[in-house]
């Protein structure tokens, strides 16, 4: 068993080893060799503390067969002639870049094994190389990376190379310290808000207050004298006829625009507009999906309250959904079972709430458009700013900064658009920056989920059918393929949506951030009917699947899934009885990694407190571990804390919540005191690992919750249902 | 607008701003000084926390004019190469995440081990409840807390 012991591998990074060189010679687009021996690689996709800023230069460094210790690591701007997959979604960085990543360092390693090659005249395949030095055994020559640089660059980059085998890593599966750590902890400009150009001016955007209106009249007689203001103006937020993309969202037709010299100014006039709005009518915009085909869809006026969202979800799985896949004949095994058990679960939106609001700074001239800040979609929103700005794609030059958070958000990038419009409208260098207030009332939500569960217990309580019936507004969060389906005989899996006119998209493991609490919790309610273990209960089912599956299609391994559930109840000493102990389990799949959890709650003055977090992930091999640890750390963390406390209600279409004194995040005092990580040995390629972590903690929560105070929970966030951590 | 004297970390600094201004934007936009962040302008996410004669304050609601005399310490400040003992232990414990919010952190961690060279758990988590980290990576700055109170003393 793999246990890695962080602390020991992670001293302090040393001081730069090497001085900048005189020199650099490019091997190819990835990396950079100094006639000194330093290596600068280039970090190719967005950084918004999952790490990919460390961990995927690891996998170019691996195969280069570097000293960690010389290389220095660059973000990439945006660069689709070296770059594929430039993208911060779906936790799919490293699986995505496992292979070219490592592929560009292999590369350059053998263009610095022929350049040795041709210099000392014997066989390239005699040239061995380790810790950035090239060795010919035979006649005892041996040269540093930084002395063959110049003439490796010369040599053509091959066409096929051969990777490591994964014994032979040196760096993957080490602990390596975030690239960005000092620079972090002295307050270094990292960030998109923290950027700045000769000559920028500031903007804010003023917005309808409630979703289903739109603006009326402007009066901004007042902001425009106001010290430091340079113009207001409105701006639409897509032209006549216009298919926007799907990361292009905004839900407000026009916007008010204040520019100025500084933020505190810029606020103060903003204060000052007096605007009026209206409410708009039913209508049908154009959007393109991820795919890239494009759908017209219907957005209907109103002003939506979350009363009435609630209603309309009861109201919806009351009625017959759409049916995504059967299995069997359920209707006809839960008319004879010996027990029915049927619960409802329900989850409001969310705004992600990065710690650093959306924010981008735009330089457009009529030559080129040039743009700086956080975006998790760079290739996307390229497009976008070109058919926007009427550009073409090679005039668009964008540059991606250290962000404060992402969570799905920065996935969605019109506030990118809008900075470029009030460049290209004001004719100068501008920062667009919003408020958390904008940020939190101009979001791109998570939706508002429902699910109904029901469950059929023969005599002998074996599970012989199972029910769920899941919808969203506007979304669905089923995934009727996922566990437990293939585990049960006769399986329904039916979603409806409810359209709204309130802006969603992708939250942190999309979906699966409502569901897997849903079902993991029902899954330990069917199994105290059933009266079994509620792991082993799980393994049951798991080995169903294993040796004979329901269905033809089902997403997950059931053995991945079984080994996270073991490895954590071993890990848990699951099963021991612990004075005031109480514990609750979950197991989930999702983005190909698997997680279980196992939280311990003790219960202190009447007030139940997260003693300790066992996970055990399956992701595939792990690439850097010390930071891995931390990702499932806080994705733990981050689960609980949406579970307990945080939502968005809407009253006739106006958050309810637009800052941190109603918006509930977890704060210290509520966090977990202690949780361990442990992983699946592995030797299967990377799979996802920012998400997987963050849905089956919100089941196991509920789950300690109930053994703590007999109190099942249904609705998120469960401060409503009375509870607090401490 | 007005002349208004700061004293920011050990240099005098002279700005001519509205005096209704908040710290954070002086130190942010006049003054170059990034590294206090801003997360949500009222004084609930602890991002953009300072030291004012060494005690632990909110600038996004702090206006330049009531500062006077008082010294101005930002992250910047904090040490000279970055190696205060609770950076240190920030960099050995590897706590960032996005990072946006660990120069706050820091800034309530300083001031909380100036006061209280060897915190409890639960003093850790009192003096830091006004920090919202949105990454979760509350258990390493606790862990970090620790190390660094062990280095001092």
């Amino acid at each position: 068993m793999l246990s890695f012991s962080w602390l020991a591998g992670c001293k302090p990074a040393a001081e730069e080893a090497l001085a900048l060189p005189k020199e650099w010679f490019e091997l190819n687009g990835y990396l950079k060799i100094g006639e000194n021996g330093l290596v600068t690689i280039m970090s190719p996709n967005p950084e918004i503390g999952q790490n990919v800023k460390t961990s995927m230069p690891m996998l170019v460094a691996e195969e280069l067969d570097v000293d960690w210790k010389n290389v220095i690591v660059e973000q990439a701007p945006l660069n689709t002639t070296v770059f594929t997959r430039q993208l911060a979604g779906g936790s799919q960085s490293i699986s995505q870049g496992w292979k070219s990543l490592r592929m560009a360092g292999a590369t350059a390693r053998q263009m610095l094994r022929e350049a040795a090659a041709k210099t000392w005249q014997v066989p390239v395949e005699e040239i061995t190389t380790e810790a950035s030095m090239l060795y010919h055994k035979a006649s005892s020559k041996s040269a540093s990376y930084g002395e063959m640089a110049s003439a490796a660059a010369k040599i053509e980059v091959p066409k096929e190379v051969e990777l490591k085998n994964n014994s032979d890593f040196k760096i993957i599966g080490t602990s390596r310290n975030n690239v960005d750590g000092k620079k972090i902890v002295t307050g270094q400009p990292l960030y998109g808000l923290d950027y700045r150009a000769e000559g920028m001016l500031v903007a804010m955007i003023a917005h309808p207050p409630a979703f289903g209106m739109k603006l009326k009249s402007v009066d901004d007689s007042q902001a425009r004298t106001m010290p430091g203001i340079k113009d207001v103006f409105t701006i639409k937020s897509y032209p006549e006829d216009y298919a926007q993309q799907w990361c292009d969202v905004s839900s407000f037709p026009e916007l008010v625009v204040v520019v100025g010299n500084t933020t505190w100014e810029v606020m103060n006039a903003r204060k000052a507009l007096k605007l009026e709005w209206e409410q708009f009518q039913d209508h049908e915009i154009s959007s393109s999906t991820f795919w890239g085909t494009t759908v017209k869809v219907k957005v209907p006026g109103g002003l939506e309250n979350s009363s009435q969202h609630a209603k309309l979800m009861t109201d919806y799985a009351a009625k017959n959904a759409k049916v995504v896949r059967k299995d069997g004949n359920p209707e006809a095994v839960f008319k004879k079972a010996a027990k029915v058990i049927e619960r409802s679960y329900s989850a409001p939106f969310l705004a992600h709430n990065t710690m650093e609001p959306m924010n981008f700074f735009a330089h457009v001239t009529e030559e080129k458009a040039e743009l700086v800040g956080p975006i998790q979609t760079p290739e996307f929103m390229e497009k976008s700013v070109a058919a926007r700005l009427n550009l073409p794609l090679e005039k668009i030059d964008i540059q991606m900064t250290r962000q404060g958070g992402g969570f799905g958000r920065r996935l969605y990038g019109h506030y990118l658009v809008e900075a470029a419009v009030i460049s290209q409208k004001i004719k100068a260098p501008v920062k667009l920056i919003y408020t958390r207030e904008d940020d939190m009332s101009f979001g791109v939500y998570r939706p508002a989920y429902h699910a109904l569960y029901r469950a059929a217990l023969d005599a002998d309580n074996n599970l012989i059918a199972f029910h769920v019936k899941a919808g969203g507004i506007p979304e669905s969060p089923l995934f009727a393929d996922r566990f437990p389906a293939g585990a049960v005989d006769n399986y329904l899996a039916e979603e409806w949506t409810a359209p709204s006119n309130i802006s969603v998209g992708a939250f942190r493991a999309p979906a699966s951030n409502f569901i897997a609490g849903a079902e993991q919790s029902f899954l330990d309610e069917v199994a105290e009917a059933a009266e079994k273990d509620p792991i082993q209960f799980r393994l049951d089912l798991l080995d169903r699947t294993l040796n004979k599956p329901v269905g033809e299609k089902n997403d997950y391994e059931a053995k991945r899934l079984a080994g996270v559930l073991e490895l954590v109840r071993s890990k848990a000493n699951w099963g021991q009885d612990m004075p005031n102990v109480h514990r609750g389990v979950s197991a989930y799949f999702c983005h190909d990694s698997y997680v279980a959890h196992v939280i311990d709650l003790v219960v202190e003055n009447g007030k139940p407190r997260v003693e300790k977090v066992h996970c055990a992930v399956d992701c595939g091999i792990v690439v850097n571990p010390i930071a891995a640890i931390n990702l499932v750390e806080g994705g733990s963390v981050d689960g609980i804390g949406h579970a307990m406390y945080s939502g968005l209600t809407f009253t006739n279409g106006t958050p309810d919540q637009t800052n941190f004194n109603k918006y509930r995040l977890i704060r210290h005092s509520e966090a977990p005191k202690a949780i361990d990580v442990h992983f699946v040995p592995s030797t299967v390629d990377p799979t996802g690992l920012g998400e997987p972590p963050f849905p089956p903690v919100m089941g196991a929560l509920a789950n300690a919750l109930y053994k703590a105070t007999g109190k099942r929970h249904y609705q998120q966030p469960y401060l409503g249902e009375g509870i607090t951590l401490g | 607008m007005a002349v208004i004297n700061l004293n920011v970390n050990g240099k005098k600094q002279s700005v001519d701003v509205d005096p209704k201004t908040p710290v954070l934007w002086v130190l942010r936009e006049h003054l170059n000084l990034v590294g206090t962040k801003y997360g949500c302008g009222i004084a609930q996410c602890g991002a953009c926390t300072i030291h004012l004669d060494g005690v632990a304050v909110r600038s996004c609601q702090l206006p330049v004019s009531v500062i006077g005399e008082k010294a101005i310490t930002t992250i910047e400040g904090l040490s000279e190469n970055g190696d205060h003992p609770v950076q240190q232990a920030w960099l050995e414990h590897d706590v960032p995440q996005c990072g946006y919010c660990q120069a706050g952190q820091i800034m309530s961690a300083t001031a909380l081990l100036k006061e209280n060279p060897a915190p409890s758990d639960e003093q850790i988590e009192t003096a830091m409840n006004g920090n919202i980290c949105r990454c979760g990576t509350y258990v390493r700055i606790k862990a970090a807390i620790k190390t660094a109170a062990t280095a001092k003393s």
